[in-house]
């Protein structure tokens, strides 16, 4: 089988996945240039605008690229921990020394490059769980395990937390999917979209209404399943434990939930609108993707995001020009690429014969999607706004390397699939 | 090894479900609400309005009477200000420092990055020296704009002024003025608003979130330039427009003249007069609060408003109704002794004439003559047809454009007063009124009263031998010959034109041998009448009309100096002096001795009493034309008439009023 790696060092590359690859970023490139292009600047080399660096940034990463395809797989797996300490070791760095930029204790300055050691734990995280994951005798299902596999991913979301970069922290809840993939009880996951329900209602329905709502719920449920003593027990303890939660939201809401994400919670319910403050940006957003209709306005036609309506254009609203300038046909073809990268790379992770490739994959995967639903979700209001990147897409060296990295790794895995098992 | 594998389905409907939700929020946004593309537009397309400039308005004869002069509103971007020396910069443009913390507050206040207005309508001549320091602050940057300047200061009250709209004129026009606009408030300029005014240029433009343009919205597809005003040629000869105030100049009265041949009006005095140059610019705010105190009332249209017992200015009238009647004939002859004893009421002449027929009748203004004439027009067919007469006699006189409105195209006209047989009817409680009771028509005093148009537009008819356009004050708009149709209307009053010759004798004997005799002007054949309105305890208001040459009549003329004496004394001599720059554009000495010059120096304004508040508001009622008791039946139509006139300067001055509180 080496024979084959050594043929070439692109042999058994997924070209669909790269292509997917080069493809949003093209979108990317285009849309950022769209959204700050400044007629009196029309030049594309350069490091003056986010569209002059952002070339280099594509650039730097198709070579990055080219780098992890070159590399050993069996790296990847080795040097697992090294990468998930350095991270570590450079998160708390940045609470020490890093450069606070719009509230996020989150840039480490090198010069006149900066970096966002948050970007990169994702990569490390999902490296050193699919090592720890993919090891002999490990069984998410026995409690130890667990532990260690939550500490995996609980630590650097913490570290995050206190710079606090709440979109970022919120990333790592994805992995979720990962250890369900691997026999996590979907009881887990259960409890997490029931909470979240129950969150939601309970914030925008009065809380008696709520209460009533669950025991009306799980009255129904364990009538269904009386016959079966053990599960009745287990609903009914859940809708106790349900009960507790609605009632504690308020407390959650008021005491541990800042300020700014209360607002923003707020503004999504709809419980309450200030379209010149908090509401400002997802109104103008919504304004800017509305009024793309079905074709758009065109390339460099979009009023609301070339004259700066939309704050945040290149970064998080990136997504905005998408859709004001390509309209509904864009948007589709753009949130029909990323779910159909994200399902190729759930195909390349299941096809894999190393458990550690797989596991690996998935996470890729779940970092891709909760970025890429969380990003979109927030420029049409789906979702309450939590600054993350969108991936390939957005302005960013950090964010665009760091999702190379996760992406290539892959692919890198997956082209060496035939040969050695890897851990 | 590959334990849960199901799972992935599990994995992937999720990601798939998710992704289709954003996907169908994203079609109710993009395809299904619309209103997000309203608000797009909305966010990015400003509407600019191009302001036109206002029309010019010529004299008969092309001299400009208003035009626009450019004034500069220096407009402040507060965020885009650096230091700079404001000494230097508040002496420039003539404010204190207080005042440019006041006015910086205040544009801080409206926008950090949008210009508002700093100080408004600066002068040219100011703003030069401005201009050569502008460099030294940036962030301030002028803003051209127009103001309606009067070159010669005159025709203030003919021209009106321009006002900024209020709310009732936005809502009003269905949304053609804005906020800012400014409309036409009183004289021509309010009658042809709609000419002058021009029309809006709109563009829309594309702007960013902080409000800075960035270029044309569709590239201009619904944009439009603006339109100026257009060019009125007024029939005012701005010549004897300017001698006309002048000579009235500390007198109140009017000056009225009318190209007989065509209704045109060559003069509009009205004194006290203004300053129409006061009612623009910077200072307009204290200068109309200062003018609309002032007790002459300077707003007060006089030639148009004013209403006036036309005195013996009447009489010429008088005797062509007896003429057309055939109650009379250019010889008939009454023995004047001094007066007229009517019933148990003595009218008085000024002389004993003796015998007196028609030529001597208006030439010595005999009030003995026209008594009789009048008492033999009303007892034809015996006293009882007294009201019978009297009606047909009214509608006669109503002919000449007594006691109605002649539409002159000015707004705010008055009708002046014809009384009715009904008028009578209820002040002698029945029908059976005679002659005798009220023969102070018959001289012009009593209950007639017209306006010093009326009175000029009489003789326009005897000058015409019978008929009269309707005076009216423009001659063109926009260079095309566009006056209304009505203005080109030949007017018949209804005698016949063999009768004028003999009364205009008696006019011409009145300038050459008669009570005018001192303002003769040699070498023109003027024909008037004088007319002295006598008022109780107080001056009488002199009064002279006229028309000349008496061959092609090209200018008649009515005058009114209030409070001042005779007509001979004050009225005529002003009279013949207009009259003689209108024909000759000089002027020449006159019998009397009185020169331009002496006339302009008299100051003939009433005296004013107490200056309480209960004092001026007497004096509004007490305007001099009012109190008409002489010879008059009863006071109580004067007085009647005085206290709606006591209405009307109120309803003036409201245009004006809001402006005043804003300023103070």
């Amino acid at each position: 089988m080496n024979t084959y790696n050594q043929r070439s060092f692109f042999y058994n590359v997924d070209w669909i996945t790269v292509f997917i690859y080069l493809a949003l970023c093209t979108i990317g490139w285009f849309n950022i240039h769209s959204a700050v292009f400044d007629e009196t600047h029309p030049g594309i080399f350069g490091m003056k605008t986010d569209y002059e660096k952002q070339f280099i940034w594509i650039l730097t990463a198709i070579v990055l690229a080219t780098i992890i395809l070159l590399l050993d797989s069996r790296f990847f797996n080795a040097l697992a921990p090294v990468f998930y300490g350095i991270t570590i070791f450079l998160l708390v760095l940045v609470l020490a020394v890093g450069r606070n930029v719009g509230g996020n204790q989150a840039w480490i300055s090198i010069g006149t490059f900066r970096l966002q050691p948050s970007e990169f734990a994702k990569y490390a995280t999902c490296l050193l769980l699919a090592r720890y994951l993919s090891g002999v005798n490990i069984k998410i299902t026995e409690a130890k395990s667990f532990f260690i596999a939550a500490a995996i991913i609980l630590v650097p979301m913490l570290l995050i937390k206190l710079q606090p970069d709440d979109g970022s922290t919120l990333v790592f809840c994805s992995l979720i999917f990962v250890l369900y993939r691997e026999g996590l009880s979907p009881i887990f996951l259960i409890l997490g979209a029931i909470f979240i329900v129950l969150f939601i209602l309970s914030l925008v329905f009065k809380q008696i209404f709520v209460i009533g709502g669950v025991l009306v719920v799980a009255g129904i449920i364990i009538a269904i399943v009386r016959r079966h003593r053990r599960l009745a027990f287990t609903i009914l303890a859940g809708m106790a434990l349900s009960i507790l939660f609605v009632v504690a939201v308020p407390f959650i809401y008021k005491h541990i939930i800042k300020e700014h994400q209360r607002v923003r919670i707020d503004e999504w319910l709809g419980l309450q609108s200030d379209l010149k403050k908090a509401g400002y940006n997802v109104h103008q957003s919504k304004i800017a993707i509305g009024s793309g209709k079905l074709w758009g306005k065109g390339y460099l036609k979009g009023t609301q995001t070339r004259f700066s309506f939309v704050p945040e254009q290149s970064t998080d609203f990136i997504f905005c020009t998408v859709g004001e300038e390509w309209g509904f046909a864009g948007s589709v073809v753009v949130v029909g690429l990323y779910i159909f990268l994200i399902l190729r790379i759930i195909v390349l992770a299941e096809r894999q014969r190393s458990p550690f490739s797989r596991i690996y994959g998935y996470g890729v995967a779940c970092v891709i999607f909760f970025h890429f639903f969380i990003n979109i979700g927030l420029t049409i209001g789906a979702v309450p706004v939590i600054g993350i990147p969108l991936p390939f897409i957005s302005y960013g060296g950090s964010s665009l390397w760091s999702f190379t990295f996760l992406l290539f790794t892959l692919v890198k895995l997956d082209s060496n699939r035939m040969g050695v098992v890897s851990g | 090894m590959n334990s849960f594998f199901e799972r992935r389905y599990v994995i992937q409907t999720f990601f798939i479900v998710m992704a289709l939700a954003l996907l169908g929020r994203l079609y109710y946004i993009q395809m299904v609400d619309n209103q997000y593309s309203v608000s797009a537009k909305d966010n990015v397309v400003k509407k600019v309005i191009d302001f036109p400039s206002r029309g010019t308005i010529l004299d008969r004869r092309g001299v400009i009477l208003v035009q626009n002069e450019p004034i500069y509103d220096i407009m402040v971007v507060p965020r885009e200000v650096k230091a700079f020396d404001t000494a230097k910069f508040c002496s420039l443009i003539g404010i204190d420092k207080e005042g440019f913390y006041k006015r910086w507050v205040k544009a801080l206040a409206y926008s950090r990055s949008l210009p508002s207005p700093f100080e408004k309508q600066i002068p040219e001549r100011l703003y030069a020296s401005f201009q050569e320091h502008l460099f030294e602050f940036p962030g301030f940057t002028p803003l051209l704009r127009k103001v309606r300047t009067y070159p010669d200061s005159i025709a203030a009250q003919f021209l009106g002024y321009t006002d900024e709209v209020t709310d009732l004129d936005i809502k009003k026009s269905h949304g053609y003025y804005q906020k800012g606009d400014y409309i036409g408030r009183t004289g021509v300029e309010r009658a042809y608003e709609d000419s002058l005014r021009g029309q809006r240029g709109i563009r829309n433009l594309l702007v960013d979130s902080r409000g800075v343009t960035k270029g044309h919205y569709l590239n201009g597809l619904y944009d439009t330039s603006a339109v100026p005003g257009k060019i009125l040629q007024s029939s005012i000869d701005s010549r004897i427009q300017k001698l006309g105030e002048r000579l009235m100049a500390n007198k109140v009265g009017s000056i009225v003249a009318i190209e007989p041949s065509t209704g045109e009006i060559l003069a509009f005095v009205s004194s006290p007069t203004y300053d129409p140059n006061l009612l623009t610019g910077r200072d307009r705010g204290n200068n109309v609060a200062q003018l609309s105190v002032n007790p002459y009332d300077p707003f007060f249209i006089r030639p148009i408003q004013a209403r006036y017992p036309p005195g013996s200015s009447f009489k010429p009238l008088s005797a062509l109704i007896a003429l057309q009647e055939g109650m009379i004939t250019p010889q008939t002859t009454y023995f004047c002794a001094g007066g007229y004893q009517a019933g148990n009421h003595f009218v008085a002449c000024t002389h004993h004439h003796g015998v007196t027929d028609l030529r001597l009748g208006i030439a010595g203004s005999c009030n003995t003559y026209f008594c009789n004439v009048f008492d033999k027009l009303m007892n034809q067919n015996g006293a009882q047809n007294t009201r019978t007469n009297f009606i047909d006699w009214r509608q006669k006189v109503l002919k000449f454009g007594f006691g109605s409105k002649l539409d002159v195209d000015l707004p705010n006209e008055v009708r002046g007063n014809v009384p009715s047989a009904e008028f009578y009817d209820k002040i002698f409680n029945g029908t059976r009124w005679r002659s005798s009771t009220f023969i102070s028509d018959a001289i012009g005093q009593g209950e007639l009263l017209a306006t010093p148009l009326q009175m000029a537009n009489i003789e326009c008819i005897i000058a015409n031998h019978g008929y009269f356009y309707r005076p009216h004050l423009i001659k063109s708009i926009g260079g095309k010959d566009v006056i209304r149709q009505e203005y080109k209307i030949k007017n018949d009053v209804g005698i016949e034109q063999l009768y004028f010759e003999p009364v205009i004798d008696g006019m011409q004997e009145v300038v050459e041998h008669g009570t005018a005799a001192a303002s003769q002007i040699s070498g023109i054949v003027m024909c008037g009448k004088t007319g002295t309105v006598q008022r109780n305890n107080a001056k009488n208001h002199s009064v002279f009309v006229a028309f000349a040459p008496r061959v092609n009549p090209r200018i008649a003329i009515a005058v009114v100096v209030e409070n001042s004496g005779q007509g001979a004394d004050w009225a005529a001599p002003i009279a013949s002096y207009i009259v003689e720059k209108y024909l000759r554009d000089t002027l020449t000495s006159r019998p009397s001795g009185k020169t331009p010059q002496w006339i302009m120096q008299q100051n003939l304004l009433p005296a004013l009493k107490v200056l309480s508040p209960a004092a001026k508001a007497a004096m509004a009622k007490a305007d001099s034309v009012k109190k008409i008791k002489a010879n008059s039946v009863k006071s109580k139509k004067g007085l009647k008439s005085a206290s709606r006139k006591g209405e009307k300067i109120p309803q003036q001055l409201t245009a004006i009023q809001p402006k005043r509180n804003e300023h103070l």
